[in-house]
């Protein structure tokens, strides 16, 4: 099977052609280091400031209010050790953290090294859609709050959180409002003025930029401590020679997205709407995630008697690249921690599928999913000594 | 990340499906842990006449069931109660650390079925077999968890 059908747009998506022309010229004929004096290295400069514009335009900020990073994990380290370890938040005795059960592990697995040091953190519970409760938001608040870092969309099922309330009521209590939109980006209007958002991470790759460049949204008078000091670059926010491809890349790619965003995400909702449709019609499947509420391209599912992986690697043998939550996937005794926080029995997150589709997914592709995945359910079904009718 | 022929065994299991007229069945596993392992068997004059598998789990669960039974055919129960693991991955050319547990489930799956059938002849499996360790308890499986 020489085919490829890519239907893991979440875990990474294709640079676009314009993006990929954008970026060339500046690997062998501008290369000059930003820092550097002479012109050669000024328009290295130029062309990083040029990148913060689309960016900023993209969630309604200021271009000086966008800093880059080398990934969206790194976006979300330097909020949450940065905010922390903040003059502003020392002063204040703040030592707190509130986030969710369902972030990415950029954000969980940071939080957790904090505990470690004797900072709290509290993780607000999600319902079974997989949004949180304001009122636990607003009830989990104290005096020692730091941060609120809520994700704006999940990465693996979709959901996505409302992000207006949750600013309203971070600026009522007067603590700042981080939120991961990694996933998020250019699949939904985010404006950091309207929804009083003070943090935002964010990643090239998902909008069909490079990998290895991310960015942070730091609202003007909120100073994170750096956690990559050094030379200074990004205005002391951010240490090390930048990576002005990637840098050039991520502004075209967010272009492409100011220009194109709206009708790219009717495309692959429209899509996602026929794979869920095909899909459900396999008995015993249902649709994880918020039923409406969700990124446009994200279906994410679970199949009853069967288990994540062997679909994955029988779909692969298709030329189908999706991705599952289950334990065997990641090496664990536990399927993934969002789909036990919203509630699927261990048997039903054992048989989770995650489709996610593009500007460039086809209606031909999304309906070979359709047939491939309900042949490989049906051919593990038949194999499995859990399965009854 | 599989050896070929992990993913041989995966991709055309052998000796997939229930076993009708079957004379051992033995399951381990759980739906926490996240595989189930059942072997059917046909034994005549102690000799495993036929045997199959139906598994849930991973690509590594399959191919692990689909080997031992092939491990298993034809042999006289005393032999194939000595099978072990070890064998089941060297047999399939290896497995990755993390999925070095399936294999234990196969061994255990056919010392499971072999317990059904010394207790229909009324004879104590554990004085042969020993205890099955697969009850359930995932720390055996998952000692890092």
């Amino acid at each position: 099977m020489n085919k490829l059908v890519y239907a893991d747009n979440a875990a990474t998506t294709k640079v676009s052609e314009s993006v990929l022309n954008a970026m060339l010229p500046y690997f062998s004929e501008s290369y000059g280091n930003a820092s550097s004096l002479y012109t050669h290295g000024q328009n290295s400069k130029k062309a990083i400031n040029a990148a913060r514009e689309p960016i900023a335009k993209l969630i309604n900020a200021d271009p000086t209010e966008i800093f880059f990073t080398g990934s969206g994990t790194e976006s979300d380290n330097m909020v949450i050790r940065g905010v922390l370890n903040s003059v502003a938040a020392k002063n204040k005795g703040r030592n707190h953290i509130i986030t969710t059960k369902i972030e990415h592990p950029a954000i969980l697995r940071t939080c957790e090294v904090m505990q470690k040091q004797g900072y709290e953190v509290t993780y607000l519970n999600v319902d079974h859609n997989g949004v949180i409760s304001l009122e636990e938001l607003e009830n989990a608040i104290t005096e020692k709050t730091a941060l609120i870092s809520v994700m704006a969309a999940n990465n693996e099922i979709g959901s996505i959180q409302p992000l207006k309330e949750i600013g309203e009521i971070a600026k009522k209590h007067n603590v700042l409002f981080h939120t991961d939109a990694v996933q998020a980006l250019g699949h939904m209007h985010i404006d950091v003025q309207e929804m009083n958002i003070s943090l935002m991470s964010l990643s090239a790759h998902k909008i069909h930029g490079p990998k290895g460049v991310g960015a942070i949204y730091i609202k003007k008078n909120v100073f994170p401590d750096p956690i990559i000091t050094g030379g200074g670059q990004e205005r002391n926010r951010r240490s090390g020679t930048e990576n002005v491809p990637g840098i050039v890349g991520f502004g075209q790619a967010a272009q492409d997205m100011i220009d194109h965003m709206d009708e790219d995400n009717a495309h692959t909702a429209k899509l996602s709407k026929r794979l869920m449709e095909g899909l459900l019609k396999i008995k015993k499947s249902v649709l994880t995630g918020h039923p409406t509420n969700r990124l446009p391209g994200t279906c994410s599912f679970a199949f009853e008697a069967i288990e994540g992986e062997s679909m994955i690697l029988l779909l692969s043998m298709k030329g189908i690249c999706a991705s599952t939550g289950s334990a065997c996937s990641t090496g664990s005794l536990d399927p993934s921690h969002v789909l036990m926080a919203i509630g699927l029995t261990h048997q039903n997150a054992h048989g989770s599928l995650r489709l996610s589709i593009s500007k460039y997914t086809t209606e031909e592709e999304i309906d070979y999913i359709i047939e491939s995945v309900t042949e490989v359910v049906a051919r593990l079904r038949a194999m499995s000594p859990v399965w009854h009718e | 990340m599989y050896s070929e022929k992990v993913m041989d065994h995966f991709t055309n299991p052998r000796n997939v499906g229930a076993l009708e007229g079957a004379n051992a069945i033995g399951e381990v596993g759980n739906l926490k842990c996240g595989d189930i392992m059942k072997i059917f068997m046909k034994i005549e004059n102690d000799i495993i006449v036929d045997v199959s598998f139906q598994t849930f789990g991973c690509g590594a669960a399959v191919a692990t069931s689909s080997m031992a039974t092939e491990l298993i055919k034809g042999k006289h129960i005393d032999e194939a109660a000595q099978l072990t693991n070890k064998a089941v991955v060297e047999a399939l050319d290896g497995l990755p650390a993390v999925k070095v547990h399936c294999s234990v489930l196969a061994e255990q799956a056919v010392k499971a079925a072999l317990a059904s059938y010394y207790e229909s002849k009324g004879i104590d499996p554990v004085s042969i077999l020993g205890e099955l360790s697969c009850d359930g308890d995932c720390d055996h499986c998952h000692p890092q968890e």
